[in-house]
């Protein structure tokens, strides 16, 4: 049971913000702020407009945590107020952390690289310029440690990365370990800050992100045919999850159910995706068969929607091809058309839009689409939100390494019409 | 009842022998595979040694094509994973679609690629740096060049808790036997020496400064000062006991038990978690402390970090009460690739009935009531091993294995 929600996205920091945003279908897309990107392919990002301070980051706590961390430590804490849990009451074994992150610490790293390299003249690093928390930004299972420390966790705690889909895929294995008793409180969620010249140049190198400097706003565009790339963002969710009967025990305040969650593989391509969209719809159909729902259940879709074309069109197949005759009429859309594609916090941050789309009823448009795909027909909810009863929901990921997870996420039962 | 996790294949990359049975070999003989770092002048630092994979040849294992385009890290991974694929006998085409899954930890990834690139954009400029640093720098780049070499289509995942990261690796590979998948390809890598990496791990404070290869990782002695970093790892294959048996497949040992837990944080009224993560995994195997016949130890070889492993080992077990082994100190420690190497030099313990030992290690640090086996291998009558892993920060986990009935 989600029974609490912490977000940090790109156009206003905490759920409430993240979800007014949604609901308006603006674009938070601009000009890259955090750091001089002259000289790149793609100058424009999701930015959020953090202040550690305003997020009750102590001085020591900015000096060391790498931003990735302060934004899963800032959705922690937002997600535990959320959750109204006391956090003392259940023994501290039987709380887990598990958060997912693609790219780790990699501003840091980075930043430290430059010092310790004497910006990149030498190849033999100075051990005696680095900071001491150097080695907790090589290893991406620091960002797991802060949050387990500061939720008092002594259960399980680890960090799954498995690029773009870490975030959904870090969920679904917290939910495993409640339903398989190992934890009776997991945090869970995802986090990455990936806008550094590093990140950006990388994706730059592959034509991934989009190249629509001259107008960012309207750069995200999935299943838009003008669309050009992805736009590269940053943010984090985390929710609280709870045993069922637990949750219920304490009258807790139950935004929806984590009922069924599956991962596969294509075994293609790094990066590349087959147009038929046979392994997420092979996620999809398991992840339904464990929620015990049919497709004609599914009351929104969440797309992966990175406003890549083979994404477009790979994911339009996979959702036909699992949902038959009924993904013409559920509705689907693409939060990254609005907050960016923040690689493996994505999939924690659409998770949370799934669990406030199920509380207030109403349906996140996909933003900038304009000019549809006429390969990619379904109904993508363009420009404007919709209120709609929902009780089941479906959210994808698809990510380098060809892997495709899909989730299926239902209100609580006292809720449904 | 839930399908059991036999383990019936492993690839072994170790700085003291590639392949199993030259890893097996080289530890139960003590030959030591640390030495002076030499693929970068580290002469400027204040630690300068490793296990060190000298003879690795990625093209014996490895399509030029991908070399190109993966770090050292994931190359050990796709060979241990072939090395893995072949002692089990598994042909990946002929397991059913979408049950042959890929479970691996992950810790550093891809240093050495990661670096050049960086170098390269900061020296140069953002347009030099390559098409393949996208896929072979981050975490999850050997898990997916597995997948797709082998075609598993199966559910995937990359486990990151440092060292410990490769019990949780196995101890997903497990879940997913249980749930769904026939096959999983699960352990993992490291290739922690590149001039940054080096950097970054020493400033951790946990790296002896010793130039000494033999004496410079002593876990549990009284003159322990830090360990080394470690090259290399192994991959095991999990598989479906049931479906092993029906196969005809050898079955080195099951996984019998798991468990995870973490650590509060220093000065927090709770207690350290291990000997309590210890007795999960016991329950978990539905085995009591008795029916224990060796542990592998995580020896961090740090002093305080020793005496917390030492006591909860005592806590479950009793003072001296059961053997207690750490062949790492002949290879390093190998992060992501730490765990699985122990747990595979456990079930060739188990194979073999002999333990081990902990070279180099002399008297034994005050508080440290454990039967560190030392000096030479002993041989033992053994079925059941607990293998323990700790991650800096805090995590802990803890996983048994048992020979096959």
């Amino acid at each position: 049971m989600i029974t609490g929600i912490g977000v940090t996205a790109p156009g206003g920091v905490g759920t409430k913000a993240f979800w007014d945003l949604l609901t308006a279908g603006r674009t938070a897309t601009r000009p890259i702020s955090l750091f001089d990107a002259t000289g790149f392919r793609s100058r424009i990002a999701a930015e959020c407009d953090f202040v550690a301070e305003h997020a009750g980051l102590s001085v020591a706590e900015q000096a060391r945590l790498d931003r990735v961390s302060q934004f899963a430590v800032a959705c922690m804490r937002e997600a535990m107020a959320d959750s109204s849990l006391d956090f003392g009451a259940p023994p501290p074994e039987r709380i887990g952390v598990v958060m997912g992150s693609a790219v780790g610490c990699t501003m840091r790293l980075e930043e430290q690289y430059v010092r310790v390299s004497d910006s990149g003249r030498n190849w033999l690093a100075d051990a005696t310029k680095g900071s001491p928390a150097l080695y907790e930004y090589l290893v991406p299972s620091s960002i797991a440690a802060e949050v387990a420390r500061r939720c008092g966790a002594a259960g399980p705690v680890t960090l799954i990365s498995t690029g773009c889909t870490s975030g959904i895929d870090a969920i679904g294995h917290a939910a495993q370990l409640i339903s398989e008793g190992s934890a009776d409180v997991m945090i869970a969620g995802a986090a990455d800050a990936p806008i550094s010249p590093i990140t950006s140049a990388c994706f730059d190198a592959i034509k991934a992100t989009s190249p629509n400097n001259d107008d960012p706003r309207h750069a995200s565009r999935p299943f838009d045919n003008r669309r050009d790339g992805f736009v590269l963002a940053e943010g984090a969710a985390v929710l609280v999850l709870e045993e069922a009967e637990a949750a219920r025990r304490r009258g807790a305040d139950i935004y929806g159910e984590i009922r069924g969650f599956a991962a596969r593989a294509n075994a293609f391509h790094m990066t590349g995706l087959r147009p038929d969209g046979r392994e997420m719809a092979e996620a999809i159909a398991v992840a339904m068969g464990r929620a015990r729902v049919n497709a004609d259940d599914i009351g929104y879709v969440n797309a992966h929607g990175s406003g890549t074309r083979q994404n477009d069109r790979h994911e339009t197949s996979a959702v036909k091809r699992s949902l038959g005759g009924h993904a013409y009429r559920v509705p689907m859309s693409s939060i990254k058309s609005m907050v960016g594609h923040s690689l493996g916090a994505i999939g924690a941050i659409e998770i949370a839009a799934c669990a406030l789309v199920l509380r207030h009823q109403a349906i996140p448009p996909t933003a900038n689409l304009e000019v549809p795909d006429p390969e990619c027909d379904l109904d993508y909810v363009p420009l404007t939100a919709r209120e709609l009863g929902v009780d089941v929901v479906l959210s994808v990921a698809s990510g380098f390494g060809g892997f495709q997870s899909a989730m299926i996420l239902a209100r609580p039962a006292a809720a449904r019409r | 009842m839930s399908a059991r996790a036999a383990i019936t294949g492993m690839g072994i990359l170790a700085p003291n022998g590639i392949g199993n049975e030259a890893y097996w070999r080289a530890t139960l003989t003590g030959r030591c595979g640390i030495a002076e770092i030499t693929r970068f002048d580290a002469s400027g630092y204040p630690s300068r040694l490793a296990g060190v994979i000298n003879d690795f040849d990625p093209a014996s294992y490895v399509p030029s094509r991908l070399i190109a385009q993966t770090d050292l890290w994931s190359q050990f991974a796709l060979a241990a994973t072939a090395m893995a694929l072949d002692d089990a006998g598994v042909d990946p085409a002929s397991v059913p679609e979408f049950t042959l899954g890929v479970v691996t930890a992950s810790s550093s990834a891809g240093n050495e690629f990661g670096q050049r690139e960086i170098q390269k954009l900061w020296s140069r400029g953002p347009q030099f740096v390559g098409a393949y640093q996208s896929i072979a720098w981050f975490y999850a780049a050997s898990t997916g060049q597995i997948s797709i070499r082998h075609g598993a289509r199966g559910a995937c995942c990359v486990l990151v808790s440092e060292q410990a990261s490769g019990l949780d690796a196995l101890g997903q590979a497990r879940r997913a036997i249980r749930s769904e998948a026939q096959v999983v390809v699960s352990g993992g890598t490291e290739a922690p020496l590149s001039p940054y990496a080096l950097v970054c791990q020493l400033a951790s404070g946990q790296l002896s400064d010793s130039a000494d290869p033999e004496r410079c990782f002593l876990p549990f002695d009284a003159s322990a000062r830090g360990h080394v970093p470690g090259e290399g790892g192994a991959i095991l294959i999990v598989e479906d006991a049931a479906a092993a048996a029906a196969r005809g497949a050898r079955i080195y040992a099951e996984i019998l038990g798991y468990a995870a837990g973490f650590d509060p944080w220093p000065g927090s009224a709770h207690s350290p978690s291990l000997a309590r993560t210890i007795s999960v995994a016991l329950a978990d195997a539905g085995i009591t402390p008795r029916d224990v016949d060796v542990v592998f130890a995580d020896a961090a070889a740090v002093p305080a970090l020793d005496r917390s492993e030492a006591a909860a080992i005592e806590t479950v077990f009793g003072p001296h009460a059961v053997p207690v082994t750490a062949p790492k100190t002949m290879v390093g420690r190998l992060y992501a690739g730490g765990a699985p190497l122990d747990v595979a030099a456990a079930v060739l313990a188990i194979r073999d009935g002999v333990i081990p030992p902990t070279s180099g290690v002399g008297e034994l640090a005050d508080g440290c009531r454990i039967d560190l086996v030392r000096g030479v291998t002993r041989p033992a009558r053994l079925r059941t091993a607990l293998v323990i892993a700790r991650g800096f920060g805090g995590f802990n986990a803890a996983l048994l294995v048992r020979a096959a009935d």
